[in-house]
């Protein structure tokens, strides 16, 4: 069931090629914009400064592709899908779409941002197994979020709202870590914050597959 | 009368505190000096905050479980009185602040995640204010009450202990366990705690019997 929600998720998001090459070039636009306004001074952009500019860009970005996850979906739509799957494989396959759409969004914009603000990092295998967590924590906890806002008036401004402060315990410890992969610290350094991270992952998940049934049947 | 009691004993413990906690005997300590009173009025605006939100939560999972405007009401109040308790504690962190560190907002771990906890529960609000069906409006925010209540949890108590901080009890700083050599800062400390809770239960169920009494009131007018 799953499976077969997951690749539904797939080939809607691939019918919709306006959404998806919307989403690159909010990215591209991002970075682009990030890369004029430090343009002119070159030693503007230290590691620090990189590394705060790429979590917001991320955050932004993550925030705005899950919301669609239920806000965009068509009014009656989701009164069928009630009828054919049960809620939990629902939440389960849009948290692993998320995560998917999530972990490509964060490398493409790693790309852009060592394309066009150069690359800071040095240890890349500590920083993508980071941007794979973050990713899953994103995804995690603002697929049940996007579901909440659906709900409600003013659904994009509110998803904004609900969401920000439960994902900065997220992006605390994303930033820690890429301080630790700038300073080139190796495993040892960020290991007790990849637990942390994977911990508040787990959290965020359970509590996302428990309460979703309950904002599903209203 | 015998239903009271409580209320009786967070008066008594709260004059206890108040007397105790101004005019007792406190260990001399550099820089800290007599704000190390701040203990036993900042401190437990934190335990009540904590309380307050459990409470709240609580009532979230009971309503999700099943639907009444009863718990709806007492989930909301207590998160309210959670709030309040959480915006005293900040400021009067920020007046401890403004003489120990020298300026009331020092963007310490603590400081700035104690803020994010109440932008939790700000947002919880505005949620309620844009929902209009109140059914559904109960439910998504009692979703969102159990959902915030986790992602607090990481947030106030384990990040700020995982980075230094000039907060007492952090990164070296002597904590109330230092300060308090003889126990005497103890006697004070807990019955403030204690007096400081159950004065915010107080505040909650007042609260609640007013919703409840306003709900009433609507009822009659409809008949009417």
């Amino acid at each position: 069931m799953i499976a077969t929600l997951f690749k539904k998720e797939f080939t809607l998001e691939l019918r919709r090629k306006s959404v998806v090459s919307g989403l690159a070039l909010y990215l591209f636009s991002t970075a682009f914009i990030c890369y004029l306004t430090f343009n002119l001074r070159q030693n503007l952009v230290n590691p620090l400064v990189w590394s705060a500019l790429f979590w917001i860009t991320i955050l932004f970005t993550a925030v705005n592709s899950v919301a669609k996850s239920f806000i965009g979906e068509k009014k009656g739509r989701d009164i069928y899908y009630y009828s054919i799957a049960n809620p939990a494989s629902i939440i389960l396959s849009k948290i692993l779409y998320n995560f998917l759409l999530c972990t490509l969004l964060s490398a493409t914009g790693y790309i852009l941002f060592v394309l066009f603000l150069g690359n800071p990092i040095h240890d890349q295998g500590v920083f993508a197994t980071l941007v794979l967590l973050t990713s899953l924590g994103f995804a995690s906890s603002l697929t049940l979020l996007s579901s909440i806002a659906a709900k409600a008036n003013n659904s994009t401004i509110l998803m904004a709202v609900l969401s920000f402060p439960v994902v900065i315990s997220i992006l605390l410890m994303a930033i820690k870590v890429t301080k630790n992969c700038i300073d080139g610290l190796g495993w040892d350094a960020s290991w007790d914050e990849m637990l942390t991270l994977l911990s508040i992952n787990c959290l965020v998940a359970a509590v996302s597959y428990l309460l979703f049934p309950y904002i599903w049947r209203s | 009368m015998a239903k009271n009691w409580w209320k009786i004993l967070s008066v008594l413990l709260l004059i206890y505190t108040l007397i105790a906690g101004f005019l007792m005997a406190v260990p001399r300590l550099v820089i800290v000096n007599e704000t190390v009173r701040a203990l036993y009025f900042h401190v437990p605006m934190w335990f009540g905050m904590v309380v307050m939100f459990l409470v709240s939560t609580i009532y979230a999972v009971k309503y999700l479980k099943t639907p009444t405007v009863k718990y709806d009401i007492l989930s909301v109040e207590f998160a309210n009185t959670g709030l309040v308790f959480g915006l005293l504690g900040i400021f009067t962190g920020m007046i401890w602040a403004n003489y120990t560190w020298g300026s009331p907002w020092h963007g310490d771990p603590k400081q700035n995640a104690a803020a994010i906890a109440l932008l939790v529960y700000l947002a919880y609000f505005v949620l309620r204010g844009s929902v209009d069906n109140q059914e559904q409006r109960s439910r998504l925010s009692a979703v969102y009450n159990i959902f915030a209540f986790a992602a607090m949890i990481p947030l106030i108590f384990i990040i700020p202990r995982m980075t230094s901080s000039m907060h007492p009890g952090n990164g070296g700083n002597p904590g109330f366990n230092t300060y308090d050599l003889d126990s005497r800062m103890r006697m004070v400390f807990y019955p403030a705690v204690v007096g400081w809770i159950l004065l915010g239960i107080w505040i909650a169920t007042l609260r609640i019997r007013m919703r409840k009494a306003e709900e009433q009131i609507l009822e009659i007018e409809d008949y009417a």
